[in-house]
This record gives C-alpha cells, structure tokens and sequence, in this order.
C-alpha cells in the first residue's frame, strides 16, 4: 500500500480530514496503516541533497565520536545510559544512515527513525553546549523529524496538530468567533472584582499586542483574565488581535515546516495591521521559540526578527516589577522553599535566565529560592519538551523522561516550583501524577495576583465603601 | 628516493593540504544559509563575532568550557594528542632547522627534552583515546573503522619521528618512514574527518553566531560554553 486513508504523505488541509483523523481513536488504525507506508526514496533523496547543506553536512561528517554529548542528554542519564540514547548515535544512526544511504531505506527504517525522533529526542539542544565541534543535534533531529514527517511517519497527534495549525491557525480548534467571545467572557467575568477592565480586541496602535497558547482559551480561560487583570493594574494600554493571536506551533513539533511558515505569518499580519509598540507572549516557552525565535526564518525575514519587538512573559513582567507597575506586598512574598523551572525554549534558547532571577528576587522571600542543579543554560528539559508531552504512543517513553526533572527537583527539597512554560508546567503536573512527590507548580500569573498590592483606584467602589463602614 | 620525498613530494602534500583546507573551508561558508539554518547571517555583527571568538576560544583552551571541566580525563588526553600533532611538529627543532635551510626563515624552537616528552605523551594520549573508544560503553557504540584509521594515521607522525631521532647510526629506514607518514597525515587531512583542523573553527564560529546573535547573545547572555 503506497498511502492510507489515515496514514499518508499529505498534509491535513481541511476540517473534514482533521476529524476523520481525530476520529480514529489514539491512532489505531493510522498506525495499521504506517506499518506497510511505501516510503518515496526519491522524494526523500531530492529533499536532503536540496535541504542538508554546509552546517548540517559538516555536523554529519565531522562528528569526532567523542562520546561527550552522551552525559549533557537527560534521556541517556534517565535510560541507565543506554548506549543508544547516546546524541550522536541517536543522529547517526536516523539522519547520518538516511544520508549514507541517499534516501534508500525502508518503511521499517523509518517507523524506528520516528520511534528515535520523537522519543529519544526532545530537541531541548543541551548536547550543542556540551560538543567540541559545537554540533546541535537537537537542530538536527528537528531536520530528520520534517524529513519524516514529509513521508508520513509522524506520531498520530502530532500529523493533527500540525493540521490544526492549518485549518484553525491554532494548535487547538479555536476559532476566531470562539476566541473573541472568551476574550469578552473573561472580561465580563471580572467586571465585579475589576470595574473597567477591559480585554480589548484590534485595538490599533497600543503600546503592547498580547498573543497566547490556544490551550488557555480552550481550556483555562482564566489564564487570560489573570493576564488581562495584571495587564490592568500595570495600566497598560494593550490589546489582543482577533486573528493571529496564537503563538505555538505543533507544527514545528511535527516537522511540518509549511504550516508553521502559514501559522507565524498570521501573527505577523495581526502585528503588520494592528501596528502594537511591541508584542508580549504568554508563558509558554515554545510558542516562544516558534513565533520570536525561529518564526522569523520561517517567514522569510533575513534578520530573523518578527516585525515588532517581541517579548517573553517573564520579560515583561521582569520589566514591570522593576519600573514599579506592578508592586509586591513584602508581607505576601514566597516564604517557603521554591525552585525554578528553566525552560529550554526561552532560556537556553532565548537567554533569559538572569531575567527569570530577578522576577523571583520580587517574589521570594531571601534564601526560600533553591536552585536546582544543573539550572539556567544547563538546565535539563522538563522531559516533556518538543512534542513529547503529547504522543501517547510515547507516553511510557516520556513518563521515564520525567524522572529527572522529578529528582531534581527532590533534590532542591521545594514544595512549589515556578514553572513559567505551559509545557514544563504540564510535565510537572503529570510527574507529581504519576510519582506523588508532594509539590505544587505555578505559572507567574496566578503568583503575582496573590502578591501584587492592588493600587486603591482600582479597587471595587461598594467593596470600598463597605470596608469604610 | 629522499630527495623525491622531502622535495616534490613534500610540496605536493603541503599543497593538497593547505589548498584542499582551504576548499573545505570555503565550501563549508558558501553553503551556510540563512534561511536553513535559520540563523541571520551578516546581521548583527558585533554580536556575531564576539560569539564566534567565545565559541572558539573557550574549546581550544584546556578546561575553558563546561564540557572539557567535566571530562578532565579526557580532555587531558585530547590536548596532549593535539600538542604533539599541531604545537610540536611546528616547534621542532629538526623542523625549523629544515625550513631555515630552505627558506631563510626561522622562529623560535622547543628544547629537544620537551618535544620528545611531549610527544610520548601525545603518543599515550592517543593510546588512551583509542582504548577509551573500546572502554566506554556510550563511544563504542559511535566508533567506526574510520575513527580507528585516522588514529592510526595520526600516531604514525609521531611514532616514526620519535625512533629516528633517538636511532643510533643509520636512520635512514624511520626518517623515510617519518617523512612518508607525515605527508600521508598532510594528505589525509583535508579529505577525512582530519578535515576538523579546518572545520572546527568553521563549526565552532558558527554555532557561536547562532548563540549569540539569536539564541541569547542579544539579551546578553551568551552561552557560558
């Protein structure tokens, strides 16, 4: 069989085929279907000698088999150092084969290269820190999961992610209709606690242009009404596009490098129209990565910077703490042992480690913050990273994963870990389900609004009055 | 026979290999794309240097990056083997005396004690690194005959240079040898994974101007390597 009906080569385009693929329940049948998938060795060939240039060629050929990357990789440290979850042979033995052999290997070759590519491999870059020839074989693996994808061997969530991100312009099925009215569901919410507050949508020319992950409107709207309410108190003048405002991109988790060129463009056309100062995303650390960091390239900008400046959260509420828009009460900081979690994807990958420091310096009360070691730019991935959090084909691979970020964090002996990345705090969530270890996670929104001194304007006039008398 | 070694064919080894580097070289700039590796090239330059110079400084100087301080062993051994294939051949007294013969240009060389100490050590090194490769689990598994063969051609040099200038009397048998592996090594490196000579710098400097032009460097805090 060349292609299935539910594994194939195509791209998802059109809502009736993303349900038809959603329909089949956990993939059954679309992984029935890989398993006799005609692998097209041209196709395959073309695309490497087109794509596999000077940096990843050289990577290729120059790797000196030193064996270093093996102790900077979490999946060999967590898989008793299997010697097949080695960087190197992780990418030798996937990518480096595919190109020995121009393109001519089988369907059975590359059901395991996807097995190495999206289960051996979170693409959290750490080995590139740790290589003499400065060899990133988590940019690499990124390379070999487009060329996989391209032939039809991805994970079954993932072929429907990237196809969300084609229909919806979201990794979720939230369309724009459904996205405004929680925009004005979530500001009526709040009317009583914060009179005036106000999520506007295409406002022109405001200082910032918010964007978020399609799970916070789809799933934990209040996520975006704590936003708005410390956007609120900053007195900031904002607003939210009604297209183009969801930053993530399963797609480049997928290796589906088309869609994410269609989704960051449609961001970039809501900052081209709405003209925002400057942009600040949510606390997510890919969609960090996907829209700031990479998307620039993706949409074909030389620069390889989005049309306006575009920050992380913690970037901004860095900024806000330190200009005074945003005042801790002493009397509330953190006294209890707290640890950080650093995100690959906005730390290592966007150099935001001491920004993160000096968040927690307003939040925590001196000496309750441990660090967990390694941390900042050494920090290892949370074990869910790169699209591992979401495969259930994976799920036992990914649950091993998870063991390291859980003894790290034993080790610091925190109760709560500050963890601003939907996907860190998602990999907590399930390590403290799945291990019991007793902690609590937190994004920075939630922990700032029980901090924050709420300026007496802003503050309800009948909770006022009532307090008066 | 020696004439043809230390002459003709000894220009013709440095050629193929300075020329055949500097091909890799410009091969290896001319095929970076800014679009693939998504790193912007020529934007940001101030940035993209100091990155480059971080990148490269902090692995060619011993225990300068995180990676060679937590492998102390083996990185000992690395810049051992490296001094005695690159450092001592260029200091060697034997070799400035040559090209001062030739050429009327000569600089500084190393006390004989030193480079003989320095190259039994490179030759140890080696030896190490290869029984490491069998040794250590997580190398095997990554060694190729490749691997094995450019240890050979590297270990050559040093072996037969080592005998023929300790041999009492007529060396005439490992100085050959000496001269032939040498320019079996020139030859060799711009063709195999000895190629590193050349790429390393390339490589390094590139993920130093990812690092610091895109990847932190901007916010500055580029990478501690």
């Amino acid at each position: 069989m060349p292609e299935g009906i539910y594994c194939n080569k195509r791209p998802i385009t059109t809502e009736e085929e993303l349900k038809a693929l959603l329909s089949d329940t956990r993939g059954t049948k679309y992984y029935e279907e890989m398993l006799s998938l005609e692998v097209d060795r041209e196709k395959l060939w073309a695309t490497i000698q087109k794509t596999c240039k000077s940096r990843t060629k050289t990577w290729l050929d120059v790797c000196a088999r030193c064996g270093l990357c093996a102790d900077s990789c979490f999946l060999y440290l967590v898989n008793d150092c299997k010697p097949e979850q080695v960087p190197s042979y992780k990418i030798q033995s996937t990518l480096g084969e595919i190109v020995r052999r121009k393109g001519d290997v089988d369907n059975a070759f590359m059901r395991h290269a996807m097995e190495v590519a999206w289960s051996q491999c979170t693409c959290c870059n750490r080995c590139a820190m740790y290589c003499p020839h400065g060899i990133d074989m988590g940019v690499m693996m990124g390379y070999t999961r487009g060329l996989l994808y391209s032939q039809g061997f991805v994970p079954w969530e993932l072929k429907i992610g990237a196809g969300m991100h084609r229909v919806y312009r979201a990794q979720m099925d939230v369309t724009t209709e459904d996205w405004v009215e929680t925009c004005e569901w979530m500001a009526e919410e709040q009317q009583d606690d914060w009179p005036g507050l106000e999520i506007p949508v295409d406002k022109e020319d405001a200082d910032i242009m918010y964007t978020c992950n399609a799970r916070e409107p789809k799933h934990y709207p209040e996520d975006l009404a704590e936003a708005a309410i410390l956007f609120h108190i900053a007195g900031e003048n904002w607003t939210v596009p009604s297209e183009g405002w969801e930053q993530t991109s399963l797609s480049m988790f997928a290796g589906d490098w088309e869609a994410c060129k269609l989704q960051v463009e449609n961001v970039y056309a809501a900052i081209d129209r709405l003209k925002p100062k400057r942009v600040i995303g949510t606390e997510c650390g890919h969609a960090h990565r996907a829209t700031v960091i990479e998307g620039p390239f993706w949409a074909g900008r030389p620069d390889g910077q989005p049309p306006a400046p575009y920050i992380h959260y913690v970037q901004w509420v860095a900024e806000a703490l330190r200009e005074g828009k945003l005042k801790i009460d002493p009397a509330k900081r953190i006294k209890q042992p707290v640890t950080y979690q650093d995100s690959c994807n906005y730390i290592r990958n966007w150099g935001l480690a001491e920004t993160a420091r000096e968040i927690l310096s307003y939040l925590v009360e001196p000496g309750y913050l441990i660090e967990m070691t390694p941390n900042k730019e050494h920090n290892y991935c949370c074990g869910g990273g790169g699209g591992f959090n979401g495969i259930g084909k994976f799920r036992p691979q990914r649950n091993k994963a998870l063991l390291t970020k859980r003894d790290q964090i034993l080790a610091t002996g925190a109760k709560l870990v500050i963890a601003p990345c939907h996907n860190c705090w998602d990999a907590i969530r399930d390590l403290e389900e799945e291990y019991h270890i007793h902690i609590d996670w937190s994004f920075l929104k939630p922990l700032l609004l029980k901090m924050v001194i709420v300026p007496e304007h802003l503050k309800p006039k009948d909770e006022e009055e009532g307090d008066e008398e | 026979m020696y004439a043809f070694l230390t002459g003709p064919m000894l220009w013709l080894s440095f050629a193929i290999c300075i020329l055949g580097c500097a091909w890799r070289a410009y091969m290896y700039v001319k095929g970076l794309s800014w679009q693939l590796d998504r790193v912007a090239y020529g934007h940001n330059t101030d940035l993209a240097v100091k990155g480059a110079l971080k990148s490269i400084f902090h692995w060619l100087i011993p225990f300068a990056s995180c990676s060679w301080r937590a492998k102390p062993v083996f990185a000992t051994a690395f810049f051992l083997l490296h001094i005695g294939l690159v450092i001592v051949p260029i200091f060697l007294y034997a070799h400035v005396m040559i090209v001062a013969e030739r050429f009327g240009v000569s600089w500084p060389t190393m006390p004989d004690g030193l480079a003989d100490i320095l190259t039994i050590l490179a030759i140890l090194a080696g030896l190490f690194i290869l029984l490491r490769r069998f040794g250590l689990s997580e190398v095997r598994i990554i060694t190729t005959r490749q691997d094995l063969g450019i240890m050979a051609i590297s270990l050559a040099p040093l072996v037969t240079g080592f005998v023929a200038a300790h041999q009492s009397g007529d060396g005439n048998g490992w100085l050959l040898a000496h001269i032939i592996t040498g320019e079996i090594w020139l030859i060799a490196v711009p063709f195999t994974k000895l190629s590193h000579a050349v790429l390393f710098f390339c490589s390094r400097a590139q993920i130093g101007i990812d690092f610091g032009t895109k990847r932190g460097g901007q916010r500055g805090s580029g990478i501690v390597w």
